[in-house]
């Protein structure tokens, strides 16, 4: 079968989602027999975890275009699968539907921003750098502009960037190892380290996209199983995504009739840390328009600029199928997305409306502390209630959970069987898995080929280039797993800053390296190292206890930063001599999808 | 004008419209998101709300299609698409 591999994929596939259906029912039997929650939990993450470790050997190779770019031969609709995976981290899958949650409105601007930047990615870049056929982002930097300083630069703005957001997965990585696995953080850490680098090192490109087109089979499946059946079971509605208004509404009259009470400093202190309570609307418009736009605007821009996921629509075999396939990532991400919503709808309802034999909210605390799943959620530290005003029943105000809870806890509040925390659990690991893998990859292949390769050792043997591929990818690993391991920040935090840094840096140095031919070297690089210098600076001036200005937060200095870099690149650009004929002649070539790339097959 | 700029006149133009289209379904809303919010919108839900969980996500991804093939068009109307994928 391994040599039309690709033309099989539908039936390979399909017999993998099958298998895994197959092992969940296995499993739900398993768990009617008798077979533990932990048993499990570990079955089923280490199940998915030895199939991607075999697809990644099995990808194996040891030629330079598979290694960088998958041979340039993976079909539209799979790969739109694999930058589904490649995008939606362990954050969007653990996080999101908990953030929506708490925070409401206002929260869900990374909604729109995290989906909208693929107009911008379709329409501005990644069928341009299709056509240029490079290996990396750096690459396209590297040749449009000219010159080691700008490929350089933009090797910084990249590693910056990805790895602001590979300490965040590999986090992820280990706290869903830490809890299915029941092992210490500190080791889970490195466990889920070497999963990830058994899904990559050997097959580069090739094999973090057959093992993430998997991946996001696990991932969809552990999201849209669980709101389907816990609305289903609610009675909420056959198809969630149309039929909650109703539970909207119910909400917004509970929260009308508890009212948002709020609590004492010296009562909050109790509550342990990271765990919240609801204080704010549901469906209301909590937020100022430009709160709303900036952040949805700063998640818009950043997507275009980060590279692991720009860097997939070079394993296209077309311009034409590059194109179509932002439109698929974006489909298969929208199932996703337009579901977190949906969870947290739910999720809320189930707890607090007096009506469901699952809400708490008004019943007495001995009731509540003799729950099953409150004992488990609250020694696991993700669920805490406070008798503040005494009066011996829970009010909404007396509430508090973690934001992970929303999608852990929900199917065990809902009264679903464990064989779905098992589920949800292996989804979770799929998910932070994929997004560290394409950007692991992402920093060791720019460093490897634009640093080592075109920089210092441009006669190395593809043998001496993939060697020193993989070895870097191993140190990177070992790099972002030892910060993770610290715990520094958040993982949503971080994740957020990752689009700021790559928006700061790259988003006009690339845009502009299509669309305004008059760009030149000097001007690129002024633009992405003082864009990144000065949203870097904005991050420190804020976070030391600066005011800001024009109600750019910490979580949007990206913003300054591309505005920046934005004015540098045309003034720089415009100050000094315009590109020579040849780069012109580049740039013609790229904007038309027919004739031969920029770069050769094999470079 | 050569076929090319003629092409590339094109291409830009496309770039503008789904541009637009892009300008409203993230930020145009959001500039009215609280008096929008009072309206019952599709399935029922209250405007803003559908858009921010919905209508916006759905939006961009009709456009990304729509786009992909007007641009196919373009390029095939000027003899610039790829012959046979190579």
């Amino acid at each position: 079968m391994k040599g039309n591999f690709i033309d099989n994929l539908p039936k390979v596939y399909g017999i993998y989602t099958g298998g895994f259906i197959g092992f969940i029912i296995i499993m739900a039997i398993a768990e009617q027999m008798g077979m533990t929650a932990k048993a499990i939990g570990i079955a089923f993450v280490a199940f998915t975890v030895f199939i991607y470790a075999l697809i990644g050997w099995l990808s194996r190779t040891a030629q330079a275009d598979a290694y960088y770019v998958a041979g340039r031969q993976v079909p539209t609709v799979f790969n739109g699968m694999a930058t589904a995976a490649d995008w939606m981290s362990g954050a969007s899958f653990v996080a999101m539907a908990g953030g929506i949650y708490f925070k409401g409105y206002g929260y869900m601007a990374l909604l729109v921003g995290w989906t909208g930047g693929y107009v911008l990615v379709a329409s501005l870049l990644a069928p341009y750098l299709r056509k240029f056929g490079c290996y990396t982002v750096p690459d396209f930097i590297g040749t449009r502009y000219g010159g080691n300083l700008a490929r350089f630069s933009a090797v910084v703005v990249l590693t910056v960037a990805s790895f602001t957001y590979v300490t965040a997965q590999i986090n992820a990585t280990g706290t869903i190892a830490s809890v299915a696995l029941d092992i210490p953080f500190q080791y889970a850490v490195y466990v889920g380290l070497v999963s990830i680098l058994l899904c990559s090192m050997l097959g580069g490109m090739r094999g973090v996209t057959w093992t993430q087109v998997a991946q996001y089979i696990v991932l969809i499946i552990a999201y849209l199983l669980p709101v389907f059946w816990i609305s289903n079971k609610m009675g909420a509605g056959f198809f969630p995504h149309f039929m909650l208004a109703d539970e909207v509404a119910r909400i917004g009259e509970l929260e009308q009739q508890f009212g948002f009470v709020k609590n004492a400093a010296a009562d909050l202190k109790s509550v342990p840390k990271g765990l919240a309570g609801i204080t704010k609307a549901h469906s209301a418009v909590n937020a100022t328009p430009w709160a709303f736009i900036s952040l949805a605007l700063a998640m818009m821009m950043g997507t275009a600029s980060l590279p692991h996921v720009m860097m997939r629509y070079f394993t296209t075999p077309s311009v034409k199928a590059a194109r179509k396939s932002v439109g698929w990532s974006l489909f298969f991400i929208f199932l996703l997305y337009s579901s977190a919503p949906m969870l947290a709808t739910l999720s809320k309802l189930s707890l607090i409306d007096p009506n469901l034999p699952t809400g708490i909210i008004g019943k007495t605390f001995a009731e509540v502390e003799a729950i099953d799943w409150y004992q488990n959620w609250n020694q696991a530290n993700l669920m805490f209630i406070s008798d503040f005003n005494g009066n011996g029943t829970l009010e909404l105000n007396e509430f508090f959970m973690g934001g992970k809870a929303v999608v852990l806890a929900t199917p065990e509040i809902a009264g679903l069987p464990y064989v779905i925390s098992g589920l949800v659990a292996a989804g979770g690991m799929a998910a932070a898995m994929s997004t560290a893998d394409g950007l692991i990859l992402a920093i060791a292949n720019a460093i490897s080929h634009d640093v080592y390769y075109k920089i210092i050792d441009p006669k190395a043997e593809t043998a001496k280039r993939l060697l020193v591929a993989r070895v870097l990818l191993v140190i990177i690993g070992f790099a972002g797993a030892t910060i993770a391991a610290m715990e520094i920040q958040g993982i949503l935090g971080s994740v957020i800053w990752a689009f700021d840094f790559a928006m700061s840096g790259l988003f006009f140095p690339l845009v502009l390296g299509v669309w305004w031919k008059r760009a030149n070297r000097q001007g690129a690089i002024a633009g992405m190292l003082g864009g990144l210098a000065a949203g870097a600076w904005y991050l420190v001036w804020v976070r030391t206890g600066g005011s800001g200005f024009l109600g750019i937060t910490q979580l949007t200095f990206g913003i300054f930063g591309s505005a920046v870099s934005l004015v540098l690149m045309v003034v720089v650009s415009l100050m000094t001599a315009e590109p020579d004929k040849a780069t012109q002649k580049m740039v013609d070539d790229v904007r038309v999808p027919s004739g031969k790339s920029i770069l050769g097959k094999s470079h | 004008m050569s076929n090319q700029q003629k092409h590339w006149e094109k291409t830009r133009g496309l770039l503008f419209i789904t541009l637009a289209i892009w300008f409203v379904f993230s930020i145009g809303i959001f500039l009215f998101g609280a008096e929008m919010n009072k309206v019952t919108g599709p399935f029922g839900y209250p405007w803003t709300y559908w858009f921010t969980c919905q209508g916006s996500l759905g939006a961009f991804v009709i456009l990304i299609f729509w786009f992909a093939n007007r641009q196919e068009k373009i390029d095939e109307e000027f003899g610039f698409s790829e012959r046979e994928d190579e």
